[in-house]
């Protein structure tokens, strides 16, 4: 499949002019509504982003039968929550504890559990960490400043396949009297990714 | 394909770059983009793993120099262009040739919504019993194929356990190229860090790769 022949050669390199050439020249055609776009674009910046996977960690925080399920058969409790979706449709959670930490990368694209955690940021989908949070996650970790104990196991999830992983981090000692939604308040996306820790308010 | 996308263990790209309270989009075209690749029709034989092979495909020295969206940007316009949706003429001109035809189906925005909570499931049914069980040992197959695989070098001819077993899934190797979904049994690979790096990675670091049945044997 030559995919690509030599048409990028022949275009302008801005980005931005070839985009607006292909979205004006497919609506002439009648393969995309620029409403339509409007609408993902406004479901990507209001209503699918990383609140949603601190909903699911908060939960699991405070309610044993929840964190069981959201462990055993992350799909499941996902979608009781109703925040499956594209590209996150599959879900296994991976609890941190003390002596284990787990760390989600794609090395050969840019999967990320999109329903959970919004739109990857750009350093998930560039070289840099695609190519050593494989080889050498402890000092991926300390570029991130988190250096973690050697007596601490790393596992590292390579999401080669469909299923979207979601790092529950460890509940902040100290936040025994909050309630669930700021509990929510506390979790980061790269405490789910696993590049961090949550940190008490 | 043994390409520039299967980065798993490269040196020399230097460090992560993390960006403090990183915004959605860094550009207005950003998001047009990610609109368009949500929102706009494909060509049928333009599945995800079609996507994706076609995206392995930008020649290593633009894979590597251009951003993200930009990569969508041109896995899109090269789809069209092998599909014969539309021209060089109209990609250079961003204006569909006179007399071309007009279609009427495109997504409408309230469709984006049920298209979000529906699309890309990727179970399948599988008739045949797993060959593999949890705990067991096993070796990925080290093969070279020249198309589209989810098998990264770096875990090619390597043991690993067996940790999950996720049921039947489309196989992405013949998904990509039109020979079917053929779903196999998924399975999630542990390896340990020394067995893919040697004696000086950690001595109890691993990490787990999610590989289809044909990607493994008994080790």
């Amino acid at each position: 499949m030559a995919h690509h022949h030599h048409i990028h050669a022949d275009l302008p390199p801005d980005p931005a002019l070839r985009v607006k050439a292909l979205e004006s020249l497919l609506t002439e055609k009648g393969l995309v509504d620029p409403a339509t776009i409007d609408a993902w674009i406004e479901a990507y910046e209001s209503k699918i982003g990383p609140h949603n996977g601190a909903k699911v960690v908060a939960k699991a925080w405070v309610d044993p039968a929840y964190k069981q399920l959201l462990l055993s058969d992350g799909t499941k409790a996902v979608a009781a929550l109703d925040l499956l979706g594209q590209q996150g449709q599959h879900i296994v959670a991976l609890e941190n504890t003390p002596d284990l930490h787990n760390l989600v990368v794609c090395t050969l694209c840019s999967c990320y559990p999109l329903p959970l955690l919004g739109l990857p940021p750009v350093w998930y989908k560039a070289a840099p960490y695609r190519s050593r949070a494989a080889l050498d996650p402890r000092g991926v970790l300390r570029e991130f400043g988190l250096e973690l104990p050697e007596h601490v196991k790393i596992r590292v999830w390579d999401s080669t396949a469909e299923i979207r992983y979601l790092v529950v981090p460890e509940r902040p000692a100290g936040t025994e009297h909050l309630s669930e939604a700021q509990l929510a308040a506390l979790v980061t996306r790269d405490s789910m990714i696993g590049v961090a820790k949550v940190k008490a308010p | 394909m043994n390409g520039i996308h299967d980065m798993g263990g490269m040196h020399g790209h230097g460090p992560v770059e993390h960006e403090k309270d990183e915004p959605v989009f860094h550009a207005p075209w950003e998001a047009r983009m990610l609109g368009l690749r949500r929102g706009a029709t494909f060509p049928p034989e333009v599945n995800l793993d079609r996507w994706r092979h076609i995206r392995e495909l930008i020649p290593p020295h633009l894979y590597l120099s251009r951003s993200y969206y930009d990569h969508w940007c041109m896995t899109y316009t090269a789809a069209l262009l092998h599909s014969g949706w539309v021209t060089a003429e109209e990609i250079k001109s961003g204006h569909a040739a006179p007399g071309s035809a007009k279609r009427n189906d495109a997504m409408r925005p309230d469709e984006v919504w049920p298209a979000q909570k529906t699309r890309g499931i990727f179970t399948r049914a599988v008739e045949t019993t797993p060959l593999f069980a949890i705990g067991q040992r096993v070796r990925a197959r080290d093969i070279n194929p020249t198309g589209h695989t989810r098998l990264p070098r770096y875990v090619r001819g390597r043991v690993g356990i067996v940790r999950l077993h996720h049921g039947g899934h489309v196989l992405p190797d013949t998904n990509a190229h039109g020979e079917g979904e053929a779903p196999q049994h998924l399975y999630t690979v542990a390896f340990a860090m020394r067995e893919l790096w040697g004696a000086d990675a950690s001595p109890h670091d691993e990490i787990c790769a999610d590989l289809w049945e044909s990607y493994l044997e008994p080790a």
